[in-house]
């Protein structure tokens, strides 16, 4: 019972992406239409965007909703990894996920975006803060992600490339928190994603960092194995990949292709 | 003893008591199963495990300690109703209590923070900044933890005799001696009863810390948020961790309750 469940998702999952690759007007008669709730575990830096592209998934499939669960990568892993019921697992970075391949919690995930860092500082920037080098004052406070999220690997990264020793007053636990920081003006200086910086729009100033200064980070989306809505969780994770409404509007919020 | 003694036990009551006992204790229980006891030595003598230990250490008995300062006089306040709208002082004192620790955090930001009601002339004239140092950790805990202590205190000074002070006042004591010499040594056993609460509400604080502290190991990071942070990377550890912060409350709550909770009981 449970296995034909799964072939039938399985080939529901491939009949899908191959129209949408296809992108022809013809419609498939798929034995089982997406519907009901469909809940994703994401990381905090898709906090505005996902919402977005879900509300175009849910205008294309009628009695589908989209919950969302955002958070740190690792900890979303570890909750889905637990056996949370989720549908679908979204992390920034292709380690985090490969710890729930690991677990056999999620199956072939695909990459959907890519991002990189930016630094972003209170409205006015009164620290002065003009490179990754002014936050080695350690007058300059500087807010970063813990180095066991992907925001942290980045930005730990970030600072060997540029050979500079930046000591954070802080290490949250996702980006979002650390771009929380940076717009309550608690801290001088954030290194947050290049897309945090474009989401706070004026609430934040930014530096951009060059691109053969900086890194990046790679988006895998996957399927979670005991999803209680498996049809629903392969039809938004292909549409997220392969559909250019959705890839569009991941490029309108500053993400990049991964491929 | 004129009250018959009970023999019956009503299932209706037995039956949700055993499942009340199954709720609380399976995932203590489930904890120590799950702990990694072959590395756990080497999983809570890691720096990071110590920093954490010894920041919560002193940031809970720091945050203590004020709570006893200012709480037990606020406490006293309250009972002997000296203060206009004692009721609503009351009420207003414990707010923090029932306050989502997140919120207590945010609440904290607004009026501690660098930009805050309090903080930012402090900041602009001072340069002090109670975010992400040891002393906001202390402040975030106090401010949660403290309400714990005013209640305990406020029912003690309530049930105290008050003719052994009027007595002393009688014969000439100044009331600070009838503070020092009579009342506080009638409510040692409170003030140890409500301290220990205090302590342990300050020992688990998480939300008002990380919302207002922030996290960095040795500065901010005391062992709730070690865990926290642990489980993000390794899941051992962190249990290992929760094992640790379990066996220490535990431990210094069956210690003190031995001594002294008993003959707190009015």
């Amino acid at each position: 019972m449970r296995r034909n469940r799964f072939i039938t998702v399985g080939a529901v999952a491939i009949a899908m992406t191959a129209t949408m690759i296809v992108g022809s007007g013809v419609s498939t008669a798929a034995p089982a239409r997406p519907q009901g709730i469909i809940v994703v575990s994401a990381a905090a830096s898709l906090t505005d965007v996902l919402p977005v592209i879900a509300a175009g998934f849910e205008k294309r499939y009628p009695g589908t909703s989209v919950c969302f669960n955002f958070g740190g990568s690792p900890q979303l892993v570890e909750q889905v990894n637990a056996g949370a019921p989720v549908d679908v697992l979204a992390t920034a970075s292709e380690s985090s996920m490969a710890k729930a391949v690991a677990a056999r919690s999620v199956s072939r995930p695909l990459l959907f975006a890519k991002n990189s860092m930016a630094i972003a500082m209170p409205p006015g920037n009164r620290a002065n803060v003009t490179s990754l080098r002014s936050q080695q004052d350690p007058a300059v406070k500087t807010a970063a992600c813990a180095p066991a999220v992907p925001c942290g690997v980045a930005a730990a990264a970030l600072f060997t490339l540029n050979r500079v020793t930046v000591k954070p007053v802080t290490l949250e636990l996702d980006v979002r928190s650390v771009l929380g920081k940076v717009m309550a003006d608690e801290v001088d200086a954030g290194i947050v994603y290049v897309t945090d910086v474009r989401a706070a729009g004026r609430k934040v100033s930014s530096i951009a960092i060059p691109a053969s200064q900086n890194v990046t980070t790679t988006y895998p989306i996957a399927i979670v194995t005991s999803a209680p809505n498996p049809v629903g969780a392969a039809a938004f994770v292909s549409y997220v990949r392969y559909t250019t409404s959705a890839q569009g509007i991941l490029r309108a919020y500053g993400f990049a292709k991964p491929w | 003893m004129t009250a018959r003694r009970i023999t019956s036990r009503p299932w209706f009551l037995v039956a949700p008591g055993l499942l009340a006992i199954a709720f609380l204790v399976v995932p203590l229980a489930a904890l120590l199963l799950e702990s990694p006891w072959g590395s756990f030595a080497a999983i809570v003598t890691t720096p990071t495990a110590l920093e954490a230990l010894r920041l919560s250490a002193v940031t809970s008995v720091a945050a203590t300690a004020i709570a006893a300062v200012i709480g037990i006089p606020l406490a006293w306040l309250l009972a002997r109703e000296v203060l206009p709208g004692t009721r609503a002082l009351r009420a207003l004192v414990i707010v923090p209590l029932l306050l989502p620790p997140v919120v207590s955090g945010v609440a904290l930001l607004a009026a501690f923070g660098r930009r805050g009601l309090v903080g930012g002339p402090l900041y602009d004239a001072f340069g002090i900044q109670f975010p992400f140092s040891t002393a906001g950790v202390v402040l975030a805990e106090t401010f949660v933890a403290m309400p714990f202590l005013i209640i305990t205190l406020e029912g003690a000074f309530r049930s105290l005799d008050r003719r052994f002070e009027d007595a002393a006042v009688t014969l000439g004591a100044s009331s600070w001696t009838v503070f020092r010499r009579i009342t506080l040594p009638l409510i040692v056993p409170s003030i140890i009863a409500g301290g220990v609460l205090c302590w342990a509400r300050a020992l688990g604080e998480f939300g008002a810390t990380i919302t207002f502290a922030g996290n960095l190991p040795g500065v901010t990071q005391t062992m709730p948020l070690a865990v926290y942070t642990a489980l993000e990377s390794d899941r051992d550890v962190a249990i290992a961790l929760s094992v640790l912060l379990l066996a220490l409350s535990v431990t210094v709550l069956v210690a003190l309750r031995g001594h002294y909770l008993r003959a707190a009981r009015p």
